[in-house]
Formats: structure tokens, C-alpha cells, sequence
């Protein structure tokens, strides 16, 4: 069977989800359903004390989700550590996704302080997903500390403009030994689709589901769309070509010349 | 006693555990972390863990998030 493995573990689903922004909880399950994902990321922030509100966890089966915290509000290496640790304590599997974003408007990843960061967990015994830009170099440099993948971005988190950064995502694919998770950006699921059908492992999407009038049918799309794009990848896109090259025979034709 | 809780300084009883202060503020122990002076507290310490003024707590949950 065509299995994600990260970590050593595996994973029929190609797509993890996000699980922010929903209009409520109930609109959160139903796309975490019908998305067919296993692994779903969540984040950490300071309890309002005077409004408590009921837990998101409450929300989330434990048995069928892997949660993966990730470390969003970062804006250096020593905050996603500290972020890192906080969810580990809540009593989660070590896993991580790490995000450094010290610019607010664009939400660009930090590279240093995401390899940095990375390089301190993994000692720790994270299993590290990282979010960075789609730089091949950087890539390699996060493998080489033992991230379990690399998570490059295909457009600014939550733009929904697709894979923007195509040519490097490509290298990366190309060069990656830990699976390839296309984050950030896909807007639509053939954006999902696109990505897939370059060979990346998994995509990642949120904003895609949570802001739309019907997250439920939009996950079930995005499941679509991932699944459309692995089998073609495993199938192999036919060659590009710039000259027409007839589909139908070229003989036979009911004329003379 | 002055305690800072999420950034925000409050008077509290003086003397009272961890343990207290969630039961005090409604928070189950389970669904939340505590960081104590930047120490990360493990439910199992919040019984024994008695707080001294001006303790800065951070209490976390996860929330929704991509």
C-alpha cells in the first residue's frame, strides 16, 4: 500500500489539516472528517482566565488524530522551544511543527532561528516537522539536523494563492530524503493536486477549509484533490511538449492527398 | 500576595498551590499547562507546588491553529 511514513510511522492520509479559524467546533469536525486526514495541528496560547472557553481538545479524538502542536507566535528560536516544550507537556507525543514567523504581514518563516530551533529539539527528542521557506539549501540543512520532513511554504500562510514557489519545491522534492509536506498557501484543491503531482508527500491546509461557507464539502475536495494528484504522480505525467502530437491516427484519412 | 498571571498582576491568598489556583480559576488541570518562573510544571508537582508572591504563572491550552 501507498503509505506516508513519517517518523516511522505511517499514515494512509496525504493530507494534514489545520484546525484554526473555523466558524465553530462543530464546522472544525466536520471538515476534520470528511478530510480523511490523521493528523491535525493545533496551537498553544495563554488561557483568557476570565472567560475560560471549553476545551478545542474535547473536540478532537485522540485515537483517530495524531495532534501536532506547532509553535505559531514564534518570532525566534528560543520562543518555538519554549512553545515546543509547553505541548509536550500538555501531555502530547513529541511531535512538533515548528514555526518561526517574526513578520507579522507576510508570515514569512525565519531560517536561522527555524534551524536553530530545530537543531535544539530534535537533541530533545521532538519529532520535528518544520514550516520554512521553499529553499532547497535550507532544506538539506534541516534534514542534516533530523527533521523528520521538511514543510516548505507554497504561498504566505493563509493567502490561498497556490503553489507560488513551484521551481524550488521541485529541487527540494528532488533532493529531500524525509518526506516533503507542502504547506501554507493552497488555496483551492488543485493547488493540493498540483503539489502532489510534482511528488510531494502530504500537503497541509487551513485556511482553505475554515474560510469558506461550507468547510465540510471543502475537505472532502482537498481529500479528493490530494488523492488525484498522488495517483498521478505514482501513474507519471505524460511529457510536456511544445509541438502537437495527434491522438487520433494519421492514416486513413478520407481524401487523397 | 501579587501574582502575575498571564501577564496580568493579581492579588491571591497567600500561601495556596498550584492545585488551588486551578481550582480557583475553574481550569482543569488536565487541559492546561503551567509554567512557573519559565519552569514548566507537570500535573503531578501542582499539589506540592506552593506559590510565593510575585511567582509569575503562565497558564497555555491549545487552540486552533494551522
Amino acid at each position: 500500500m501507498d503509505k506516508l511514513i513519517i517518523a516511522g510511522r505511517e499514515f494512509d492520509s496525504r493530507l494534514l489539516v489545520g484546525t484554526g479559524k473555523f466558524a465553530s467546533n462543530q464546522a472544525m469536525v466536520d471538515a476534520m472528517e470528511n478530510s480523511g486526514s490523521e493528523i491535525v495541528t493545533v496551537a498553544l496560547r495563554r488561557v483568557d482566565i476570565d472567560n475560560p472557553e471549553d476545551s478545542l481538545l474535547s473536540h478532537i479524538d485522540p485515537k483517530r488524530y495524531l495532534l501536532l502542536p506547532n509553535t505559531s507566535g514564534a518570532r525566534d528560536a528560543e520562543e518555538a522551544v519554549r512553545l515546543a516544550r509547553l505541548a509536550r507537556a500538555a501531555g502530547c507525543e513529541p511531535w512538533i511543527k515548528l514555526e518561526v514567523t517574526p513578520d507579522p504581514y507576510y508570515l514569512l518563516p525565519d531560517p536561522i532561528e527555524t534551524l536553530k530551533a530545530a537543531e535544539i529539539l530534535v537533541k530533545e527528542g521532538f519529532i520535528v516537522l518544520p514550516y520554512m521557506p521553499a529553499d532547497p539549501v535550507l532544506a538539506r540543512r534541516l534534514e542534516e539536523v533530523g527533521t523528520a520532513t521538511v514543510m516548505p511554504l507554497g504561498a504566505p500562510i493563509g493567502t490561498n494563492r497556490g503553489v507560488r514557489t513551484r521551481d524550488h519545491i521541485e529541487i527540494i522534492i528532488e533532493q529531500s530524503n524525509v518526506p516533503v509536506i507542502v504547506d501554507a498557501g493552497l488555496g483551492a484543491p488543485s493547488h493540493a493536486a498540483e503539489a502532489m503531482e510534482m511528488g510531494a508527500d502530504a500537503v497541509l491546509v487551513n485556511t482553505a477549509l475554515a474560510d469558506t461557507p461550507n468547510p465540510a464539502l471543502m475537505a472532502q475536495a482537498f481529500c479528493k484533490g490530494v488523492q488525484a494528484g498522488r495517483e498521478a504522480y505514482l501513474a507519471g505525467l505524460g511529457t510536456q511538449r511544445h509541438q502537437a502530437e495527434a491522438s487520433s491516427p494519421l492514416t486513413g484519412f478520407l481524401r487523397n492527398d | 500576595m501579587q501574582l502575575t498571571i498571564n501577564g496580568t498582576s493579581k492579588d491571591y491568598p497567600d500561601s495556596i498551590s498550584v492545585q488551588q489556583l486551578l481550582v480557583q480559576l475553574d481550569l482543569a488541570p488536565e487541559l492546561v499547562v503551567v509554567e512557573l518562573n519559565r519552569d514548566i510544571l507537570t500535573p503531578n508537582m501542582h499539589a506540592d507546588t506552593i506559590l510565593k508572591t510575585e511567582d509569575k504563572i503562565e497558564l497555555v491550552q491549545f487552540v486552533g491553529g494551522g
